[in-house]
């Protein structure tokens, strides 16, 4: 039959020399190799003790901003919705009332804002859309879970604790 | 009578004015309008947006109009030449213009319910500059309730006089207008008065702005989600033709069906408009027509529908309409 690709090697049954019937160069020569590793650097590390850092444009949970008073920066503008290929985020808007001008830094606030974490790819669109700076990615994992009704993120998780100033890339929510 | 926009020849009636012919023609060429209202008597002249140049004046008259005229308010004569985007005297001065409106606009538009379906909004897309050189401060006012339905911020209106001659014209008794002079103007009811007419609510129609909002709307969801349809039912006061938002299988609000210059084709009660929102009082004739290139169609899916990729990526390049 024809050949389809050259690619393709004819086995050649021949005699093995003396050398090659011992097989122990051929052991040695596998466990110098085996030896060479145990000087070399290691490719791996220790992951829960030991981390790699993140390359700063990493994409992980999201979190809302407050500003430097403490107040949300969201205004439930939707931008982040709409520009949301998975359709993950979904909001309620609601409206300020008096006395909550410390909360919210707008007139019209989200009263939910939700993002399903198994939905959501991490593109970042949300983040490049807010016309707010009210929502990041951080360098943070989303936890696993034992519920698909624990990775609806409310705003009790994605909010930015009141008194915490940190830079959105390395803030770190779950953190001990 | 022939006259030639941007050298597009047209028959068009005596007394016929220049933005009128322009839309008769269609496409690129017809200018932008911010007060300009076909079904508003005298409006039209305040905003400056639909400038054009007049290179020829007529037939009998040959010389070119001197400055830029507001083809709004300009009658055609036979054999005038126009010329609109083709001109970059005008797209300059259309420039200008958009600056001048956006000077005390406060760019509210994350909180705006009109966002999405601003006329302003468009307009500074697609012909204002992406910056403004205004440093100074701008006029602030506090937001103010007229009546139980409508809420006016004075700060976004460019005060184009349309809700006023509405009042006038559509009702019989008139109840806001425009007080102050000047940059003080602002729209406004005697004290605070509440506007109760039974078609008062078409002011939020024809606000180009997010000045005059419905209130039974606010903050309830953006325009992009929700669902268009239009509808109609039998109303003893007006056509009962009207738009409505789903979302769900709720109503969120009604407004009147508005053609493709964002004029409202017919005038609808109050009643249709905030007490109707079941979808069984409606009656629905299916989506609504929107320009797929509106912020509203990104939600909307459609079958059968194939969505171009853009010619050119980047700011401004998006093509109107």
């Amino acid at each position: 039959m024809e050949k389809l690709t050259n690619r393709s090697r004819v086995v050649v049954k021949k005699e093995m020399t003396f050398l090659e019937s011992i097989y122990l160069p051929a052991i040695f020569g596998g466990m110098w190799i085996t030896l060479k590793h145990f000087f070399k650097r290691k490719t791996t590390i220790q992951y829960p003790e030991e981390k790699r850092p993140f390359s700063f444009v990493y994409r992980g949970l999201h979190i809302l901003k407050r500003d430097e008073q403490g107040r949300e920066n969201c205004t439930a503008c939707g931008l982040c919705a709409v520009a949301c290929p998975a359709e993950a985020i979904t909001i309620v808007a609601a409206e300020r009332k008096k006395g909550e001008e410390h909360l919210y830094r707008e007139e019209k606030y989200a009263s939910t804002y939700e993002i399903n974490m198994l939905r959501c790819i991490f593109c970042g669109l949300c983040e490049e859309a807010c016309p707010k700076d009210a929502v990041y990615l951080t360098e943070e994992l989303v936890p696993s879970q034992y519920n698909r009704q624990d990775f609806i993120f409310g705003k009790d998780k994605l909010v930015q604790p009141l008194g915490t100033s940190a830079h959105p890339k390395t803030y770190k929510p779950y953190k001990k | 009578m022939k006259i030639t926009i941007d050298g597009v020849e047209a028959e068009v009636e005596p007394g016929t004015t220049i933005l009128n012919a322009a839309r008769g023609i269609g496409g690129e060429l017809v200018p932008p309008a911010m007060c300009y209202y076909s079904k508003l008597k005298g409006s039209g002249g305040k905003c400056r947006t639909c400038l054009v140049k007049v290179t020829k004046g007529s037939e009998k008259d040959p010389r070119p109009m001197p400055k830029l005229v507001a083809s709004c308010q300009t009658p055609c004569q036979d054999g005038m030449e126009i010329q609109s985007v083709s001109s970059p005297e005008v797209v300059e001065a259309r420039k200008g213009v958009v600056e001048f409106l956006l000077i005390n606009h406060p760019l509210d538009c994350p909180i705006c319910d009109q966002a999405g379906e601003c006329h302003l909004q468009d307009l500074s897309y697609e012909h204002g500059k992406a910056r403004s050189r205004y440093e100074e401060e701008r006029r602030t006012f506090d937001m103010i309730d007229i009546g139980d339905k409508i809420k006016l911020h004075m700060n976004r209106c460019i005060l184009c006089y349309r809700c006023v001659m509405l009042a006038e014209q559509l009702t019989e008794t008139r109840e806001h207008g425009v007080l102050y002079r000047g940059d003080r103007s602002e729209i406004s009811t005697f004290i605070e008065k509440a506007i109760d007419n039974e078609f008062s609510g078409n002011v939020i129609d024809v606000c180009p702005v997010g000045a005059l909002t419905d209130r039974t709307f606010r903050f309830k969801s953006r325009v992009w989600f929700v669902k268009p349809l239009y509808a109609h039912r039998d109303c003893p006061t007006c056509v009962g033709k009207t738009t409505i938002w789903l979302h769900g299988q709720e109503v969120y609000r009604v407004t009147a069906r508005k053609d493709k210059y964002g004029e409202v084709e017919e005038f609808i009660c109050n009643t249709c408009r905030y007490d109707k929102k079941s979808p069984s009082d409606w009656t629905i004739e299916g989506p609504a027509q929107i320009s797929r290139h509106s912020v509203m169609s990104a939600t909307q899916y459609k079958e059968g529908i194939k969505v171009e990729a853009p010619k050119t990526i980047g700011y401004g390049n998006i093509s109107p309409r």
